[in-house]
């Protein structure tokens, strides 16, 4: 839907829209300072048994006797005999002690579960195909021998499931045959125990060939989703991108992929790892991310080894006055460009950290590269250059200031970095709306673009009120006095 | 000691009591002396059904956060470890039994799995090579924790990702197994209504569950008339949106976590006089929040707006209460003066500490860019301007604010309008990943497959359709003496709480239309009831609703349903439960990518 221009015009003039607002403010605030006040008042008074009856409370708010509270309490204590404890053991240490004893698990399930690690007996397709070192994946192994007292070759592919789903031990060997086994899965998946729906993919993993595996989960949608999540869980990245291309959801198969350069830690390695997510099929608009997100590594690893030199070196004037705070590597490319702006800002075009050159490879619009640069010049109070950032020269000559991004937001950031007032008040000036102009003006405590932008609309009421606000004796209120007497001026108040 | 717990029209002590039984019934399975080694993520919940005096009655003498290496210390028969079913956790656990193992005397290991045990774990802890260490494993299905008189949550912080993202259905089942676990407790529930896909599969699984009951009949007679199970992906909107009720704001600012929030110190600096302020705490000032406290409990669910003048008015109270000192002439009237002395003192700790927290709060609420913040949010809600790029945000992005705000914001518009035209969302996209990070393509994805932030198909907008219906813009609201539930995002009415009141009356057949267009099915199915539990209602006595949030529920919603609770012609009182208390910052934090 959209709306009419006289439903918006309607819309502004009513005054229904509410933003959340504090009407009676000051009357609110001095309430709650009354109360507070108040409070404060009744402390004397009170004081001094203050914890009776009241739930004791350690400064950290946590009731004494709550459980966090007692950890920290019973590891305290306990600390003070450890190194006794120490010793106690470094002596008996010689005497090796053995694991505990399994539980004599004669019936070992293991033995059907194991992967080819062991005797590559029992190799299954995909064993063969995955290279992950084979783990066995057993739904249960090595309990107390009391719990397979009932252990039967009986189970049906429902009782099998509804005994794994209460945690006791069953052999999904038996189940040969194709269908036996999805007639597992089916039972799994309808009692919507994700738990148990695992341990039937797990046991179907190990047992089926990929592509039949894959086949007949493409049409059961629950365990299919749930194989993904466990294929995730597990780390095994080289499945699930099998299972992706078979399925022919690339763009998954392209994110997942590219997921993993977030757990690569050495910047070689993340840049070449994401120069292989280059080409995936990602969305036409995600390519291009994709593709920069390469380029700007690439960058990075040789703005980073340039610089570090140079810093270590010492002979460059801006390292030394303002050392780096930490290492550009993988920053996101709005501070890659800042960094550029501020370290590398006259560098030619040809260079690869400067500012110029990244705002054409990476296509930064004007209006992100100018508040990017005025941020970064600002910072480092290089006057001129902020200067020159709006100055534009038309084909006659003459010179013309301009702003992509607005003057508010110029003087909003100059006066961020503390600009001096005399720059600041250049750009207040150029501010086009008067309203907003006043102002910036007012807050900013540019008195002269205050005080002729009273005159110039010829508000002498506003002027007045100013006029209590400037310094006693000081040159504004001479302005303003002079201003005021003036009778060349018509006033409209 | 939770008497709190019993205020509600249904007792939820039974409830409480019910697992602490449960989890005595463990302890003692290991006999003799134990430590325990905690998950850290678990003794929040923990704590809100036991405290260490239990623990200490059935022998455990120390207890631990579980960490790699080796476990510190301890001269007990017993080590338990309390744990998720999580493979990274697992690790630890191993490598900690292992180095125990090169250590000395043996002792007995246990481990207990909350909120269940799970097969992959084990065969992790199988791989390993410590399986076979572990005496008892076994399960403790603390699926709903009791976190005040009305109301129940889960706290699985992966739910609404596990639900929506990955499709995984297991905090479903998870749900399923509380719900029975409810209805043992508190009888049978006669109707089920839901609305959305996963509410059907907990529907269909507690269906399934009874059938498989069956030999059981349940004798105890219904607490609960209603369950409504309502998905969270049918209301997008509301937790986005900045929640200003006082606990909303709270949550908001600070973050509540199992009903304890952290402060900045300073506000509450030492009381006593003559410390002359030398040594200003610097921890956290940490404090529970709940309706054991009398002012708490009051003020939680107001809008922020009339909050300061309940606590000025409080305070005249308690001066006054104090001033009766004077007055107290004979032995008897000081006697009874000093024996009200602990809840007045008890009164005025408490509107102390209400009163530094609203300060601290209201220094955010009247920042300016609060202020804009909220303006662009009921412009969004109200349907203004939500299809073109919000300058305000691209003011965010500029000044790097953090990107769950500026997300936040952007999916609240995306939603305030099906979804954003092509244009704006590839810009919004692009300004996000060279401000933020190209990784950041992840989470918005990620995003994008839960719905929250998406393309316009079909250039049909159902929003404004959706918000007139259910009237979830009022544009006369009383922040002070609420009328409607919108007060509590003052002007927004949450949609879901909208569909629990339309529900109750009159009906959905009402707003069928609008069903159709939110996402999933809706449907209504009946639990019978034999004729001796069948319930005969009194004139004029309300129904008791159990509103069960999948994945996820804020606090302004449950303000909401208070509020719903207590209106005298309601008809309903709400007990709520969900898997997760959530606010828009937590919620989409959960569904961002990092690294493992």
């Amino acid at each position: 839907m959209s709306r009419t221009k006289g439903d918006e015009e309607e819309y502004w003039n009513s005054s229904k829209f509410k933003a959340f607002t504090f009407d009676d403010e000051d009357d609110e605030l001095s309430q709650l300072k009354e109360s507070k006040r108040a409070v404060n008042s009744l402390r004397d008074f009170v004081d001094d048994d203050d914890d009776d009856d009241l739930e004791r409370v350690s400064w950290s708010g946590e009731p004494v006797g709550s459980i966090s509270w007692s950890i920290k309490e019973t590891a305290g204590t306990s600390g003070s005999n450890h190194e006794g404890r120490e010793q106690l053991k470094s002596r008996s240490s010689s005497l090796s002690y053995a694991q505990l004893p399994k539980p004599p698990s004669t019936y070992s399930l293991s033995s059907f579960f194991r992967g080819r690690t062991r005797l590559g007996s029992f190799q299954s397709l995909s064993d063969a195909l995955s290279d992950t070192p084979a783990k066995s994946y057993a739904p249960e192994v090595g309990r107390p021998r009391g719990e397979y007292r009932d252990y039967s070759n009986d189970w049906s592919p429902s009782d099998t499931v509804r005994r794994l789903r209460k945690g006791k031990v069953c052999s999904l060997e038996r189940f040969r045959s194709l269908q036996d086994k999805l007639q597992l899965l089916e039972e799994a998946v309808s009692m919507h125990d994700g738990n148990v729906i695992t341990a039937v993919l797990i046991f179907l993993k190990r047992t089926l060939s990929k592509e039949i595996l894959f086949r007949e989960l493409e049409v059961r949608q629950v365990a299919l989703r749930h194989l993904i999540h466990f294929l995730k869980e597990i780390g095994d990245h080289k499945l699930l991108l099998d299972l992706f291309r078979f399925l022919d959801r690339t763009e998954e198969l392209a994110l997942s992929h590219y997921r993993e350069h977030l757990n690569i830690q050495d910047p070689e390695k993340r840049k070449e790892f994401l120069k292989t997510c280059i080409g995936l099929p990602f969305s036409a608009e995600d390519s291009t991310h994709i593709q920069d997100h390469y380029t700007l590594l690439e960058r990075q690893i040789i703005i980073e080894a340039n610089d570090r030199h140079l810093e270590l070196a010492g002979q460059t004037e801006i390292f030394r006055k303002h050392p780096r705070k930490a290492s550009i590597l993988n920053m996101p490319l709005v501070t890659t460009l800042f960094y550029a702006c501020f370290y590398h800002y006259t560098e030619a075009e040809g260079t690869f950290s400067s500012p110029v050159n990244l705002k054409k490879t990476f296509k930064i619009p004007d209006k992100q590269y100018v508040l990017t640069a005025l941020a970064a010049r600002a910072k480092l109070r290089a006057w001129h250059d902020v200067d020159a950032l709006f100055t534009t020269k038309n084909w006659l000559g003459y010179t013309k200031k301009r702003a992509p991004i607005g003057f508010h937001r110029v003087v909003e950031i100059l006066h961020k970095n503390s600009a001096p007032v005399q720059i600041l008040q250049e750009y207040v000036n150029l501010v086009e709306d008067v309203d907003t102009k006043l102002n910036l003006a007012t807050k900013f405590k540019c008195h002269d673009v205050v005080i002729d932008t009273c005159r110039d609309l010829k508000d002498r009421q506003q002027l007045l009120a100013y006029r209590s606000k400037v310094d006693k004796g000081s040159a504004e209120e001479e302005k303003i006095d002079t201003i005021l007497s003036s009778s060349q001026i018509r006033w409209k108040n | 000691m939770a008497a709190h717990l019993s205020y509600g029209r249904v007792n939820l002590n039974v409830l409480r009591e019910a697992v602490r039984r449960e989890l005595r019934e463990f302890l003692d399975k290991c006999a003799g002396s134990k430590a325990i080694v905690w998950d850290e993520y678990l003794t929040g919940p923990f704590g809100l059904i036991a405290q260490y005096s239990l623990l200490k009655e059935h022998e455990v003498e120390k207890m631990f956060t579980l960490k790699r290496s080796r476990l510190p210390a301890a001269d007990v028969k017993n080590i338990i470890f309390f744990v998720r079913p999580r493979l990274e956790l697992m690790d630890i656990i191993a490598e900690n039994v292992l180095s125990e193992d090169r250590r000395g005397p043996t002792r007995d290991f246990h481990i207990l799995f909350v909120p269940r045990r799970s097969l992959l774990c084990e065969q992790r802890l199988k791989d390993l090579g410590v399986l076979g260490s572990f005496i008892h494993r076994e399960e403790y299905s603390l699926d709903l924790i009791p976190f005040d008189g009305d109301l129940l949550s889960m706290e699985s912080e992966g739910a609404f990702k596990e639900c929506y993202l990955e499709s995984d259905q297991t905090s479903l089942y998870h749900a399923a197994k509380g719900l029975m676990t409810l209805q043992a407790l508190y009888g049978t529930i006669p109707q089920i209504f839901g609305k959305g896909e996963c509410a059907r599969q907990v529907a269909n699984m507690m269906i399934r569950m009874k059938r498989e009951f069956t030999g059981s009949q349940n004798s105890i007679f219904p607490v609960f008339d209603n369950l409504l199970l309502l998905d969270r992906n049918v209301d997008l909107l509301t937790p986005l949106a900045t929640q200003l009720t006082y606990e909303g704001l709270i949550d908001e600012i600070y973050g509540i976590q199992n009903s304890y929030v952290k402060l900045p110190p300073e506000k509450f600096a030492s009381k006593k006089q003559g410390d002359g302020g030398k040594d200003l705490p610097t921890e956290a000032k940490k404090l529970q929040l709940n309706s054991a406290e009398e002012l708490y409990a009051e003020i939680r669910d107001k809008n922020f707006n009339a909050v300061g003048s309940v606590l000025s008015k409080k305070a005249k109270v308690i001066s006054a209460a104090f001033e009766e000192r004077h007055n107290a002439k004979t032995v008897g009237e000081i006697k009874q003066f000093v024996s009200q002395l602990p809840h007045m003192q008890a009164a005025r700790g408490s509107l102390a500490n209400h009163t530094s927290i609203a300060e601290l709060i209201k220094d955010v609420t009247t920042s300016e860019d609060f202020f804009d913040k909220l303006t662009v949010e009921q412009e969004f809600m109200s349907g203004i301007d939500t299809d073109k790029v919000n300058s305000y945000i691209e003011d965010c992005i500029a000044q790097k604010h953090p990107l769950i705000k500026v997300l936040r914001l952007i999916c609240l518009q995306s939603v305030c309008n099906s979804g954003l035209k092509q244009k704006v969302l590839d810009y919004y996209k692009r300004e996000i990943l060279q401000t933020y990070g190209y990784e950041h393509i992840l989470t918005l994805h990620n995003l994008e497959k839960v719905g929250l932030l998406k393309p316009q198909t079909g250039g049909r907008n159902n929003y404004p359709t959706i918000r007139k219906t259910l009237r979830l813009w009022m544009d006369d609201v009383n922040e002070q003496n609420p009328t409607d539930i919108s007060y509590v995002y003052s002007g927004y009415a949450p949609l879901s709480v909208r569909l629990a009141q339309l529900l109750s009356r009159p009906g959905w057949r009402s707003i069928e239309e609008v069903l159709r267009m939110l996402p999933g099915p809706h449907f209504e199915e009946r639990q019978p009831l034999p004729t001796g539990l069948q319930k005969k209602r009194q004139p004029g006595e309300n129904r008791v609703t159990l509103i069960f949030f999948l994945g996820g529920v804020t606090f302004a919603e449950i303000a909401a349903l208070r509020f719903l609770s207590q209106l005298e012609d309601g008809g309903t009182e709400y007990v709520i439960a969900t898997t997760k208390l959530i606010n828009g910052a937590s919620w989409l934090e959960s569904l961002m990518e990092k690294p493992l």
